[in-house]
């Protein structure tokens, strides 16, 4: 790890090292007998290591964007909790009412992950920055919070539908929010640096994982609806 | 079981009980009824927390390498809370290492060395007369999951993180193509302890979440890997064999595939992907997406993830066989061409959520797969979890190919903190039954007798309790093999737990002692090798003690058995009697009466 990865981006340089704060729970550790390498790429030759090389090795970062990603991953994955509650007393279609209630398990569950990885990290868990940018953009019914959301306005023309009208707008709705968190995770991706902290990487792969299963569920449904 | 129909065999090894001899020196091999203790509500700790256990002891407990455990890991409950304090004061911290960055995963045996697989990189023990292990090497290079496997001098290593480097660096790329990004198989060469070196990295578009060695029984100058990726596709722009996409828009789509490897021993270096079998494809319209395309099989069933990777593959060379764990399905495959893996049969469960493992019994005429429902990370055997999900199941291979049999999970008493699942393991080798030890993550480790594929029963465990009472921490045995003799269990955060198994009323010191009979060389753990037996008397004993328990023999006849077994002798009566009694017992006593009848010829 060539740069420490330090929380809360605030002035000054109040430094407190962590290992200092607990050493004393952890009952010590001895520095280890056996030899520690790093190879090279192949062909090329290892390094030997010291044990606190090694262990700087493992400090995974995550950038900015990372924080980012999640603080908006949440509120993206609320509108998928929010649509679920819409099913109760809206819908009698058992394949509807089964993806609904399941999504919105699934996505309660990872907001808690996402919630305790940014709380690990000291970050917040509101959606920092632009707020302005989107607080203005709630203005506007039309316009979603975030690419791959429904509007205030499809919100409340899926609240105000029943019976096959609301199993088209919410699983069409789905797919588009589903395909909208898929695009969230490429879009990370695309930035240098980013989707590096294994936690994170995880994650990234189940979101893609189970997204894409979704849809082609749905998907599937939709094209049953008749 | 089959009392009523052994009665004639019965008699007639009465009637030669009684006409032996009277001495009484073999003696019953059982112990006393034992009891399970209970695993609920261990007290927490990181290496003092309370550990139960039964009919298994935990016999040395080696910590991580220092160079692999810092101090102030994130998994130490007082540490996390005394950051999260500081930044919540507005205190710059530099934070603690991610714990997943330190997990340990799998295991390979290479002569007296264990390699144990770590998310940093790998660490070699090796093993001591007295079943501890000492620490000879640590090979760093960060990227997970770190699963290995070896073959001779050479380590292979599964990298699946984004953050994976060539050149076994941190800090991950800046681009978001590059060539220094490594998500693939990694082959180290350990020949020289003083001065490990990686040979060679195969980069694959979803990277190597796990691996598995397979040989070729036709040509030993090389061996073939078949890599699992389970993760998202890289771009094209960084690996040009690479694309992504559902096969109806992209039909070289980088999904619904494995990647076949072949490595070159004399020249390691070379070693290529030769192919991604579309293993998943329909038989009839060649469809790619051929099978599961996840959802729930029935109302009230489990959701089971789509079919478009496996996440284990175990082979069985010397059966021509494999068997994919491949998210939405269980699959057979014959790898009688293993660089042409072609799929014989696949089946689907309700209660599946993703089918992660796959352990043939020795005879390959079983599967038992392992469902990892929630990922390992969450908590899924507490009272509220069904019975049936985050499971084991066993398939039966018949003429009609897999099905279904029965299910096991270990209680569901672990706690909220506790992540739980079944996970990896592998077989023990005990003549006559069909005997598994595994992992559970925090659920400790397990050992079940899958015999009666309708009914898998423990007959031992070990649990300890959580890394803390209230938050969950990953943990726990990530997996559990026996390996000539002992039990050795990689656990996340502590280390490697080794273990050796104890006699009970569920498994006598005769039947441990055959199991110990078994030695490898060299071994994987998701490449099976047959068992065969010695014809050593205590294999013949391990018969007659599971034949006793079973009551196909009474304590007399049990004893007549073991008195000529120990004279090496049957006489013709006794023989006769065994073969009456084999021609009425079923299944698996029919089987134990034929090794026996074998052994005494």
């Amino acid at each position: 790890m060539r740069a420490h990865m330090f929380i809360g981006r605030r002035r000054g340089v109040v430094l407190v090292c962590a290992s200092a704060l607990i050493l004393a729970g952890s009952g010590g550790v001895l520095a280890q007998e056996a030899p520690i390498f790093q190879p090279g790429a192949p062909g090329e030759p290892s390094r030997e290591l010291t044990r606190n090389q090694s262990l700087e090795l493992g400090q995974s970062r995550y950038i900015e964007a990372d924080a980012r990603f999640m603080q908006h991953m949440i509120v993206h994955h609320g509108q998928a909790v929010d649509m679920g509650a819409l099913v109760e007393g809206r819908t009698t279609h058992e394949g509807v009412r089964l993806m609904a209630e399941r999504i919105a398990v699934t996505q309660e569950s990872e907001i808690a992950m996402m919630r305790t990885w940014l709380t690990r990290r000291g970050e917040s868990t509101e959606m920092q920055g632009g707020h302005h940018h989107h607080m203005n953009h709630e203005m506007d019914p039309n316009m979603p919070l975030m690419t791959g959301m429904l509007s205030p306005a499809q919100m409340d023309e899926l609240a105000a539908s029943s019976g096959s009208d609301f199993d088209y707008l919410y699983l069409t709705g789905m797919i588009l929010h589903h395909q909208g968190a898929i695009d969230m995770v490429n879009e990370l991706l695309a930035q240098p640096g980013a989707g590096e902290d294994p936690e994170l990487s995880e994650f990234l792969s189940a979101v893609i994982a189970d997204q894409s299963t979704e849809i082609l569920r749905m998907r599937h449904m939709l094209s049953q609806l008749g | 079981m089959t009392r009523i129909k052994t009665g004639i065999s019965i008699l007639a090894l009465a009637m030669l009980a009684g006409a032996c001899s009277q001495t009484t020196t073999t003696e019953p091999a059982e112990v006393a009824s034992n009891p399970p203790p209970s695993r609920e509500g261990l007290a927490p700790g990181v290496f003092d927390a309370e550990e139960v256990s039964w009919n298994i002891e935990l016999v040395h407990a080696e910590r991580t390498p220092s160079a692999f455990a810092p101090d102030d890991a994130m998994w130490a409950p007082a540490v996390e809370m005394a950051i999260v304090q500081a930044m919540q004061a507005g205190e710059e911290v530099e934070r603690p290492p991610s714990p997943i960055s330190f997990a340990n995963t799998d295991l390979a045996f290479s002569g007296d060395r264990v390699i144990m697989g770590n998310w940093h990189g790998f660490n070699v023990f090796e093993t001591q007369a007295d079943a501890s292990v000492e620490h000879v090497l640590s090979v760093v290079c960060p990227g997970g999951q770190g699963d290995v496997s070896v073959h001779g001098n050479l380590v292979f290593r599964s990298v699946e993180d984004n953050r994976g480097r060539l050149d076994c660096g941190a800090g991950g790329v800046a681009e978001q193509s590059s060539a220094e990004r490594f998500r693939g198989v990694q082959i180290f060469d350990i020949s020289d302890m003083s001065n490990p070196r990686q040979v060679a990295a195969v980069q694959t578009c979803r990277g190597s979440h796990t691996h598995t060695v397979v040989p070729d029984l036709n040509d030993p100058s090389v061996i073939y890997i078949y890599n699992s990726g389970t993760s998202f596709v890289r771009p094209t722009s960084e690996l040009d064999i690479c694309s992504d996409g559902e096969p109806d828009e992209n039909p070289d789509t980088a999904l619904y595939s494995i990647d076949v490897i072949r490595v070159p021993l004399a020249a390691p270096e070379e070693a290529a992907i030769v192919n991604r079998p579309r293993i998943f494809a329909d038989r009839e319209t060649g469809e790619i997406a051929g099978l599961w395309a996840g959802g729930q099989l029935e109302e009230d069933a489990q959701e089971t993830s789509v079919t478009n990777q496996c996440h284990d593959i175990n082979v069985y060379p010397e059966m021509g066989l494999a068997a994919g764990a491949c998210s939405g399905n269980g699959i057979l495959l014959d790898i009688s061409d293993p660089e042409n893996p072609s799929r014989i049969s696949e089946m689907s469960d309700p209660n599946m959520a993703y089918w992660h493992a796959a352990i043939f019994n020795n005879d390959a005429n079983k599967i038992l797969f392992t469902d990892e429902w929630g990922g390992g990370l969450g908590a899924r055997c507490r009272a509220e979890d069904p019975e049936t999900w985050g499971a084991n199941v066993i398939a039966d291979i018949t003429e009609n190919g897999l099905e279904g049999r029965g299910y096991f999970k270990i209680p569901n008493t672990q706690s909220e903190s506790e992540n739980c699942v079944a996970h990896n393991g592998s077989l023990v080798p005990v003549p006559g039954r069909d005997i598994l030890v595994q992992g559970w993550y925090s659920g400790g480790i397990s050992v079940i007798d899958f015999t009666d594929s309708n009914n898998p029963y423990e007959i031992a465990f070990f649990d300890r309790g959580p890394l803390d009472a209230e938050e969950l921490y990953l943990g726990g045995n990530w997996a559990a093999y026996w390996h000539n003799g002992l039990v050795y269990a990689p656990e996340i955060v502590r280390g490697l737990d080794i273990f050796r198994l104890l006699p009970s009323e569920h498994l006598s010191a005769n039947e441990i002692a055959a199991a110990e009979l078994i030695r490898f060389e060299e071994a994987n753990t998701q490449t099976q090798m047959r068992f065969e037996w010695p014809d050593e008397p205590v294999v013949a004993l391990a018969y007659v003690d599971q034949l006793a328990r079973s009551g196909a023999l009474n304590d007399a006849m049990a004893m007549t058995v073991r008195e000529a077994v120990n004279a090496g002798d049957a006489g013709a009566d006794l023989m006769s009697a065994l073969e009456q009694a084999s021609a009425h017992a079923e299944d698996a006593d029919a089987r134990r009466f034929q090794a026996l009848i074998g052994w005494f010829q």
